[in-house]
């Protein structure tokens, strides 16, 4: 055996292996934004013991049943409410949120927010391929004008969320966004998520070269990936109401938001110490139910 | 199956990439964004029918991994080669 | 095991039903709630969030009810101890996690203070109109186990099994309280914490590598980890294996939904908990729950004050239903009378049982209020003749 048998892909460790090749059709950039996971992980030193990570449905949904972590495949746009419960009774947890577009903003939009607002500390990715994959290429709040979609067919004509600027009002401590070509940037906005106490969102734009640039007549997930290449512009600490997106337009990618605020849990301790002093109990690191 | 490919000819590579064929779908992301262009999509076929990329110039593989990081697959990654000898060679960087 | 005696209020009090659940759920170990307001349930939620911060744990107003049912089995993954707490709009929209909970197997219990319904109904005035829904609300074939108390010391005594059953069976139990039960006060006596059994967590004791999140050993119910423990595992609504995995094949959902149902079936006997006077020699039996068994108790005795033989099965189990002890009773007696408030629900289940060996009359009562006891003596007395 030489020293070459010994290494393996950075993002092996990471993956139920037993459940590979995975359901992502070819040039979904879902995976690529997987593996920039992994080496924020790697970078960022977590331990993937109190490491959990919960989706909601749909084809981003499916990262919890492709890592190798405590991962929870929850209900269609639930995934941040699931994932406050974990933290909120186990706050030695880092919880992760990976979910969709549709997932998130659209079923999900409502829980989204007020997470934000409430600043629960969850790092949230949220991988943006602009249409409803899994169900088969309708049209997302996301999906951006004129874009045809299986439900908009003759194109859609909605108003798109521009998701950073939502999620910067809504009051996240760490606003990014990035495409799947920016893998490293990706990785490195992951990692400065993971060093933030807080509520933290990072969207990834993501092809659908399937449902979304086919019907789009975009090219595949190449081609898609080369438009990202050539269109995104990084502008760290652009206002994020001037980075909403167009169907063939720049991509405003980079890091947006960076702030500091207590969160949740931060500050529901500091709430009953001073109403309630030494009468508040802190609920103990680990809920013991167990005999 | 992972195929190892190693370095050959003038040039000494300073990485060797590792291809997972069985998991390949062709995207053809490592193939384009090779800093050094070492990958070619192979005329070859996996079991699934995808062609996975084969390596054309290993001589020119860096080790930087960035196929790793944009393979949806998890079908490829680079190393580094440990011991970089005396002479630099020509290997790009990222 | 024991109570935890910091979450036990021991002693005599004079309380309403809602914060008397309340005091049930402190004392059974629950450290975790998330809520929504809705009346007639709100005071629920009101005194755990004042109780909690001093016995330590977590309260969380979310921004609706689909958010509360979810974020609670978050919790229970977490390794606490939640429920949630709604009334018919709120519970309507917590289905889907009721569904979730019963094929991830989440140990939690859903309270659900009954008003009028359907729709916003009546806020502020009972029904017993969402038994159905508590069983067959969600989509797909589960079961789950239901409880009807009739007094504020129900709601305390049966809010300490609700969660031992949930435990036990790694089930959503619905803890099926009405209005009036809700906001009635009465004494509620809250024994010593060491006079409380209860069920703790079916904890694995596997090795990680040993452990399957999924995997049972006979009893059909199998061993949780939770987040945080280094087991990695994996859980999903879509059909799985006993890893966890995602397997959507007929054979793993043959597999995996009769597990689900067949860990309660086959323990319902020891599930079903009734209260039973005078069945053996009884021509009229009144079958009833939460607050109309306490309106049937007056018909009952004034039935009884006329000469007639009535018996009373009070149900204190509505899920899974007492088929077995219906049907026996069916062969003996001459009339099943089923007051409820709602148009026609647990009577159904009832009839199914009794199998047209006697007659079963509904009093029906679409809610808004309760029964007059003639109403219920009445039909007794026509269904004796």
């Amino acid at each position: 055996m030489n020293a070459l048998d010994q290494t393996v892909n950075p993002v092996e460790p990471f993956l139920r292996t037993d459940r590979m090749p995975h359901i992502w059709c070819p040039g979904c950039g879902i995976g690529t934004t997987v593996n920039s996971f992994a080496r924020a992980l790697i970078e960022s030193k977590v331990d993937l013991d109190t490491l959990a990570l919960v989706s909601g449905i749909g084809c981003t949904g499916r990262v919890a049943g492709y890592v190798k972590l405590d991962s929870f495949h929850t209900t269609h746009g639930r995934a941040i409410p699931f994932a406050t419960g974990l933290k909120m009774a186990n706050p030695k947890l880092s919880v992760v949120v990976y979910s969709g577009d549709g997932d998130l903003a659209a079923i999900g939009g409502n829980h989204l927010i007020h997470a934000a607002r409430r600043n629960i500390d969850l790092k949230v990715i949220c991988v943006n391929n602009l249409i409803y994959a899994m169900t088969g290429g309708q049209s997302a709040p996301t999906t951006p004008g004129h874009a045809t979609t299986s439900t908009n067919p003759y194109g859609t004509f909605e108003p798109a969320f521009n998701l950073p600027h939502l999620l910067d009002a809504a009051g996240a401590v760490y606003v990014a966004r990035w495409t799947t070509f920016h893998v490293r940037q990706l990785a490195r906005a992951m990692s400065e998520a993971f060093a933030k106490r807080g509520f933290s969102f990072i969207e990834v734009i993501s092809p659908c070269p399937t449902l979304y640039q086919r019907r789009n007549k975009m090219g595949d997930g190449l081609d898609t990936m080369k438009y990202y290449k050539d269109k995104s512009k990084v502008k760290h600490g652009a206002p994020t109401s001037e980075v909403g997106l167009t169907l063939n337009g720049e991509i405003v990618v980079g890091k947006f938001v960076d702030r500091d605020r207590p969160d949740y849990q931060s500050m529901m301790r500091a709430q009953y110490v001073e109403s309630l002093g030494e009468r508040y109990i802190e609920a103990p690191e680990t809920e013991c139910v167990c005999d | 199956m992972i195929v190892l490919l190693h370095g050959l000819g003038d040039q000494v590579a300073k990485g060797r990439v590792s291809i997972v064929v069985e998991r390949c779908k062709a995207c053809g992301f490592c193939v384009e964004f090779c800093p050094t262009h070492v990958l070619a999509l192979s005329s070859a076929f996996n079991s699934k029918g995808y062609h996975p990329p084969h390596v054309v110039h290993p001589e020119k593989c860096s080790g930087c991994d960035l196929c790793g990081m944009y393979c949806p697959d998890f079908a490829i990654y680079a190393t580094k080669i440990a011991e970089p000898k005396a002479q630099k060679t020509a290997g790009g960087d990222e | 095991m024991k109570a935890d005696p910091h979450g036990v209020l021991t002693g005599t009090h004079f309380i309403d039903g809602d914060h008397a659940c309340c005091e049930g759920a402190l004392a059974a170990g629950a450290r975790f709630a998330a809520g929504y307001p809705i009346t007639p349930s709100t005071e629920v939620v009101e005194r755990f969030a004042a109780r909690v911060p001093t016995v330590g744990g977590t309260f969380i107003q979310m921004e609706d009810e689909l958010a509360a049912s979810i974020t609670l089995q978050g919790a229970v993954w977490g390794g606490a101890k939640a429920f949630t707490v709604t009334s018919g709009p709120g519970f309507s929209l917590m289905m889907e996690h009721i569904g979730y909970a019963a094929m991830t197997e989440t140990p939690c219990v859903f309270v659900d203070v009954q008003r009028g319904g359907p729709s916003t109904g009546l806020p502020t005035l009972p029904a017993q109109a969402d038994m159905m829904q508590a069983r067959w609300g969600s989509h797909g074939d589960y079961e789950i186990i239901a409880l009807c108390p009739n007094s504020p010391q129900e709601c305390f005594d049966l809010t300490i099994k609700a969660f031992n059953l949930a435990e036990e069976f790694r089930v959503p139990v619905m803890f099926m309280m009405d209005e009036v039960v809700g906001h009635m006060t009465e004494k509620v006596v809250i024994p010593p914490a060491e006079q409380i059994e209860v069920v703790p967590r079916k904890h694995t004791h596997k090795s990680i590598q040993d452990y399957l999140p999924y995997g049972t050993n006979g009893d059909m119910v199998p061993e949780m980890a939770h987040a945080g423990e280094g087991y990695k595992f994996h859980v999903t609504g879509l059909t799985h294996d006993e890893r966890g995995y995602p397997n959507m094949t007929p054979q793993m959902q043959d597999k995996l939904v009769k597990r689900l149902q067949n860990k309660i079936r086959t323990a319902a006997d020891r599930i079903c908990i009734f209260e039973q006077d005078r069945l053996e020699s009884a021509e009229v039996v009144v079958v009833s729950y939460g607050i109309t068994s306490r309106v049937a108790q007056r018909a009952i005795d004034l039935a009884r004050d006329r000469g007639l033989r009535v018996g009373k099965l009070r149900l204190i189990t509505a899920w899974p239903f007492p088929a077995k002890k219906i049907a026996e009773l069916a062969s003996q007696v001459k009339a099943f009378v089923v007051p409820e408030l709602n148009l026609g629900q647990m009577v159904r289940e009832v009839e199914r049982a009794v199998a047209g060996l006697a007659k079963t009359v509904a009093v029906s009562h679409a809610g808004g209020g309760v029964h007059s006891p003639d109403e219920i003596l009445n039909t007794i007395v026509e269904a004796s003749r």
